[in-house]
């Protein structure tokens, strides 16, 4: 008898011209208060969703990411994989959208400037500085490298790019090849975003059906996979992957090494969302409505299919969305150790390998910089997104 | 509004208005209340839930939610040192925390919440008492063992260094009553202090309350639903209805010459539960259609040998019969072992040992071996309807996927013919069609608990189990669910198991009643026998701690006790 949580009333009952429910008033005027009557659960956890500006903001920015691997090779100023020997290391380059003519007036014309290079007679290194004389005109929807989009269109239109592709343009620096760091940044993202939805893909698949199975049979069949899950939990992960990632045949192209590599951390990371799925059941598993069902004649996987596990999805949904960044970091790691994603396939851990020498960061810091930025901030935006899901998951809690 | 000539009262509050800034809609929870309190005397805020009367008494304290505000009115609080305007302080102030306790003490509804699990109780009141009192430690101490004897908590010595979870309901309340009481309040307010305990324990926390608050001289505020234990407790009543004050007086008056038609009616629900059935009971010369015989349910650990090391008899030996057309009532206390007897009629637990015999099928069958198929017919003629209509009803399901799930697996009907059923099923339960749609959330207490009867009736039953269905529904609307039960009695010739805490709801539902207590049935008999000449001790003590809706029959207090 909760005087602070008053139902929405739904008056059918007849009433002698009092007063006939509580006194309501909407938020804004025009605004019907008995609109959620008939809102199912995804109305009512969006609308929840949706208040939370924090985890909206991290949802668009997650699409954003999203969006940048799907379209990686258009997005992508140049080839990730084309080397300029004569650029190795280069600085980034800043754009600047005015021309100073020779008669002093500024016009609008984008650019970047080009560089200038000198070799030290002693070390034969190679120093780049910015030569402002040298303007390397740069547009949008510029022709360049061709590529074929998703393996299909052939296709040679590039969103930013120096309007003659044979000029350099390197707007965040290039690596020990002289390759475009911007241009593989964007297509690591590709493979750094996808290892971590296929990696929990099937630790869900995992997770879900053991932890259903743990939670709503209980017994033997709960110690059974309880034990399971700590035995996993238990082993040291870095010493597992190098073992299996060692055992992967030398002979296998980088895409069955990818998918090895998401097999094997998938396979370490279901146990949280066993352990999840099932605290959920066990405590479903005794709610009146999963007892009337079971009186009103449904079988086990009527229950559990129809009864239990759409009071789940959202919880699961929410779990799942943090267990991506868990994934993102794994792979990163492993690149780095150099048991992961190996070149030619492009990761974000992959082009952290680059920066794992105190030379290479003195000299061309970029290369720490903005890969190890990219993983937190798609970490940092998972987890808030997935904390506000958290949140907006239960719509009925309170 | 003052109700009494004295000069200045202790408290007054004057238009008080509180509106709640909900996610979808703006709640005026509380409108322009005003009342007094005066010392000595007891003001009972009655109302149904959604009414106000618990956001009322915590905006006394400053104790609102936070997305409550208060939106206008006066708080004032008068002392010897002059007035104090609670509703100008801040919420979190000295001088609110001051008055928190230390002037006006408040007990809470439920006290295992209210009470700290990883404290002892000492710990908790001394804690009071420094915050408010200057003591040391060890006076404090003292003091603490003296409070818990004030509120009868025998040996308070040892008990002061127990934890909450050592203590029993009852023993709780008594508990918090000490710390409210620890700093010697003016004012104490009680948010429904005994309604989540049993009857008996009730009138001894209401004698208990009683005598401090004469002794002490204390005003008191006390919210209820109750409409009985209003009669016995309080002196001055106001009646709340979204928000309102819609009536206010002295309890003689308010009993005796309501004015406004609601009052009315809750005092009708009140008395006509209270009141002698005209029910015919059905004839019994026939073989009855349920029969249990010695059912038992023993909880029991064993170590790992499988040797028991301990037992509970949950249910011991009950047997029972239930005739076509009756309506069965089981009443006890909590823990008396009724609600599992309801369970295991439908082995949704499995009883220890004993027989139940089924004969709505063409042979006799026990319930106890049946399998699967037969037992799926067995569980369609006898429907369950729950305590709690919020949990039983899938919140994820529309009130029409609700209602039609039994036919739905059944494969009885499929598409027009299944919407016309439900259709047809809401509207017997006195629902419109159009609910269909809509999601259980959209529904208050009492609708939900029609749309379970619904369900029930989905696959013709012969016998609902009611397990505590009324309970959870406020007093106007109990009547209203009990006169719908009893109106499908009559027209689909239904026969009823009604377990119930609630002994006034058992004699208005019931023809004849089992009593139990400690997992036995102590008497079985007709209801009315049962209400007015108990046989066995404990159901006098059981009856005799009822409360009486009559201020000038105020018998609570001269009740029978019972020590087994």
């Amino acid at each position: 008898m909760s005087d602070t949580h008053p139902t929405p009333t739904f008056m059918i009952l007849p009433s002698d011209g009092e007063e006939t429910g509580p006194a309501v008033s909407p938020l804004r005027p025009g605004q019907n208060p008995d609109a959620i009557a008939i809102s199912g659960q995804w109305t009512l956890i969006r609308r929840r969703f949706f208040s939370n500006k924090v985890a909206v903001f991290a949802g668009i920015v997650v699409l954003l990411f999203y969006a940048i691997g799907l379209f990686a090779e258009f997005l992508a100023p140049t080839s990730p994989t084309l080397a300029q020997p004569t650029f190795t290391y280069a600085p980034p380059q800043d754009i600047s959208l005015f021309v100073t003519g020779e008669d002093g007036t500024r016009h609008w014309e984008p650019h970047v400037k080009g560089y200038a290079m000198t070799v030290d007679p002693a070390s034969l290194r190679r120093s780049f500085a910015i030569d402002d004389a040298n303007v390397i005109p740069i547009g949008l929807f510029v022709e360049g490298v061709p590529y074929k989009l998703w393996g299909l269109f052939e296709m040679n239109t590039h969103l930013l790019g120096p309007l003659d592709p044979t000029q350099p343009m390197n707007l965040l620096g290039t690596d020990s090849l002289g390759r475009d760091l911007l241009s593989r940044l964007i297509f690591g993202t590709r493979i750094s975003m996808s290892i971590g939805l296929i990696g929990v893909i099937s630790s869900l698949i995992i997770g879900v059906t053991l932890g259903a199975l743990s939670g709503y049979f209980g017994g033997w069949t709960d110690i059974a996979i309880q034990r399971l899950i700590e035995v996993i939990s238990a082993m040291p992960t870095i010493p597992l992957w190098l073992g299996l990632a060692a055992a992967v045949p030398i002979a296998w192209s980088p895409l069955q090494v990818y998918f090895m590599v998401t097999l094997i951390v998938s396979l370490l990371a279901w146990t949280g969302l066993a352990r999840e799925v099932r605290g959920r059941f066990l405590a479903l598993r005794s709610e009146d409505f999963v007892t009337a069902a079971i009186l009103d004649g449904s079988g086990q996987m009527r229950v559990i299919f129809r009864h239990i596990l759409p009071s789940l999805t959202s919880h699961i949904l929410a779990v799942v969305t943090l267990a991506i960044p868990t994934m993102i970091v794994a792979e990163t790691a492993l690149s780095f150790l150099g048991i992961g994603l190996k070149s030619p396939v492009i990761s974000w851990g992959v082009l952290l390998q680059d920066a794992q020498n105190i030379r290479t960061i003195a000299t061309a810091p970029w290369l720490l910089i903005w890969p190890s930025g990219a993983v937190v901030l798609t970490v940092l935006a998972f987890n808030f997104l997935g904390d506000g899901m958290r949140d907006a998951a239960d719509p009925y809690a309170t | 509004m003052n109700t009494q000539d004295t000069p200045l009262p202790l408290l007054s509050v004057r238009n008080l208005s509180i509106d709640f800034h909900l996610r979808s809609h703006v709640l005026h929870a509380v409108r322009d209340v005003s009342f007094d309190l005066h010392p000595g005397r007891t003001l009972c805020l009655v109302g149904e839930s959604g009414s106000g009367k618990s956001v009322t008494a915590r905006a006394l304290l400053r104790l609102i939610d936070p997305q409550a505000r208060v939106s206008g009115g006066t708080i004032t609080l008068n002392s010897a040192e002059g007035p104090l305007h609670l509703d100008r302080m801040a919420a979190n102030s000295r001088e609110i925390r001051a008055v928190r306790g230390g002037r006006i003490g408040l007990i809470f509804q439920e006290p295992m919440s209210s009470l700290s699990p990883v404290r002892t109780i000492g710990a908790q009141i001394v804690e009071a008492l420094l915050l408010h009192r200057k003591m040391t430690k060890a006076e404090a101490k003292a003091e603490t063992v003296n409070l818990l004897k004030q509120v009868e908590i025998a040996q308070p010595e040892k008990m002061a260094d127990r934890y909450t979870f050592e203590f029993s309901g009852g023993m709780r309340q008594r508990a918090m009553i000490a710390m409210a009481l620890a700093c010697d309040p003016d004012i104490l307010i009680a948010d429904e202090p005994t309604t989540a305990l049993d009857v008996t324990t009730q009138a001894e926390i209401m004698d208990l309350i009683g005598r401090l608050q004469a002794s002490r001289g204390m005003a008191m505020l006390m919210i209820t639903h109750d409409l009985g234990l209003v009669a016995e407790v309080a002196d001055d009543v106001a009646v709340m209805r979204w928000g309102k004050i819609i009536e206010q007086g002295p309890v003689d008056a308010i009993f005796h010459a309501a004015q406004h038609p609601y009052t009315k009616r809750l005092l009708a629900a009140t008395l006509q539960l209270d009141s002698a059935p005209k029910r015919v009971p059905p004839a019994t010369d026939s073989k009855p259609l349920l029969s249990v015989h010695g059912l038992s349910k023993y909880f029991g650990g064993h170590d790992w040998r499988g040797r028991p090391t301990y037992s509970i008899k949950a249910v011991d030996d009950v047997s029972l019969d239930l005739w076509p057309g009756e309506n069965l009532g089981i009443v006890g206390e909590s823990g008396s072992g009724k609600t599992t007897v309801g369970r295991m009629l439908l082995r949704i637990m499995e009883p220890t040992s004993g027989r139940i015999l089924w004969r709505g099928a063409p042979t006799e069958q026990d319930v106890l071996q049946m399998r699967p198929p037969e037992l799926g017919q067995f569980r369609s003629a006898v429907r369950l309807v729950f305590q709690d209509p919020f949990a039983s009803l899938n919140p994820r399901m529309t009130v029409k996927q609700v209602i039609a799930d039994p036919l739905v697996v059944s494969g009885a009907l499929t598409g027009a013919a299944l919407e016309e059923r439900v259709g047809t099923l809401l509207e017997m339960v006195g629902l419109d069609r159009s609910a269909m749609e809509r999601y259980p959330h959209a529904f208050s207490g009492g609708q939900r608990q029609r749309i379970s009867i619904a369900r029930a009736l989905a696959l013709d039953p012969r016998i609902i189990i009611a397990d505590e269905a009324t309970s959870a529904l406020d007093v106007s609307i109990r009547a209203q669910v009990m006169d719908l039960l009893l109106d499908l009695q009559k027209r689909l010739d239904l026969s009823f198991i009604f377990i119930a805490h609630d002994i006034s709801v058992v004699r208005y539902f019931c023809d004849r009643v089992a009593v139990m207590h400690q997992g036995r049935i102590v008497e079985t008999g007709a209801a009315e026998q049962i209400c007015t000449a108990p046989e066995h001790p404990y159901t006098q003590s059981l009856i005799s701690a009822v409360p009486n809706p009559d201020p000038r029959d105020r018998r609570m207090l001269h009740r029978t006790k019972f020590i087994a």
